[in-house]
């Protein structure tokens, strides 16, 4: 899901750079207003745990690869704001270091996969497990079904910033510049490769982990209003 | 925190399995991820290299490309595993220290 130099235009790398800024400083706020000095170290392990999570790549036999991202677990443990920041910060390491992810597409890559994937996945999260005790199925449940809508809806998202490329960017004679599949591929590659395969790695990624905090770590778990 | 520490530890165990995510789609075949084709691969499944792309995908050269030291392009599996590993612990060392400096300038009750 990490998109490339050269993929987008440059019109769509500048929006989501553009729709990026303001995310990213309501979310240093909200770290700022909410995280302890104690969570720091958590928080640095969220970062560390998204970046290799992200190396293993999964492969279709015969087919193509994909991986995990990790966000939702961090989002669960820290919230959405703090996720937010730890996978930019994963993100904008892998493109800048290790050529994953393009650096002209780190804004677009960032909000796929450090916005609408933590925040899908807290809020189901915390809507499946509502009023769940700290050490229920139902949590660990609600992690998985997180882990696994949010990749998809990411997938998704992904699939359709590639496949507006040939529409929006195109020579005289209707060669596309950019990226040169549409909707009608990248779509329903995207989101059929993340529904068969990928998503399910997330969830089991998530919920394994929810579920060996429950025994070892519940404190991890609490959050305000729960018991 | 008991359980941060057996974090630290679970991470230092993924940096060394990571070369999973390398071999394991080698020997299923597997090729790029869908959308991340380079130039080349790009040219062979289209027909042609979209100009744009052409341009503006040389725009950055990252230091370890693709998790592996330059030039390395066509050594073994075994010497790529450990650059990979090697990536991993430097990745997950870049992601703590931006974090912890972003920490102190973020969290509350310094």
């Amino acid at each position: 899901m990490h998109i490339p130099d050269g993929y987008l235009g440059p019109g769509t790398c500048g929006l989501f750079y553009l729709i990026m800024l303001p995310i990213w400083t309501a979310a240093s706020r909200m770290v700022k207003k909410t995280l302890s000095a104690r969570q720091v170290p958590l928080l640095a392990i969220g970062a560390a745990f998204s970046f290799v999570v992200m190396m293993f790549n999964v492969p279709i036999p015969g087919g193509t690869t994909g991986h995990a991202v990790g966000g939702v677990l961090v989002a669960i443990l820290l919230g959405p704001w703090a996720a937010c920041i730890a996978i930019t910060v994963a993100l904008v390491i892998q493109a800048l270091l290790f050529g994953d992810g393009g650096a002209t597409a780190i804004g677009a890559n960032c909000f796929i996969m450090a916005f609408v994937l933590p925040f899908c996945g807290y809020y189901i999260y915390k809507a499946v497990s509502r009023k769940a005790a700290l050490g229920s199925r139902r949590r660990v449940f609600a992690a998985g079904l997180a882990g696994y809508v949010a990749l998809n809806v990411s997938a998704g998202f992904a699939g359709f910033v590639f496949g507006i490329q040939p529409v929006l960017y195109k020579t005289a004679n209707g060669v596309a510049l950019y990226c040169p599949y549409g909707l009608n591929v990248a779509l329903p590659v995207m989101l059929g490769e993340h529904l068969l395969v990928f998503g399910w790695v997330e969830a089991i990624v998530t919920a394994l982990v929810i579920k060996y905090l429950q025994k070892h770590a519940p404190e991890l778990l609490r959050e305000e209003g729960c018991p | 925190m008991k359980a941060v520490a057996r974090f630290w530890i679970f991470l230092a165990l993924l940096a060394l399995l990571s070369p999973l995510g390398l071999l394991l789609p080698g020997y299923f075949k597997a090729g790029s991820a869908w959308g991340e084709w380079g130039a080349d691969e790009m040219n062979g499944l289209v027909g042609y290299l979209p100009g744009g792309l052409g341009k503006l995908s040389n725009v950055w050269s990252a230091p370890i490309p693709d998790y592996a030291f330059k030039g390395w392009e066509d050594k073994s599996l075994s010497s790529l595993s450990i650059a990979y590993i090697f990536s991993a612990v430097i990745g997950m060392l870049a992601c703590v220290g931006i974090v912890l400096l972003l920490g102190r300038l973020l969290s509350k009750n310094k």
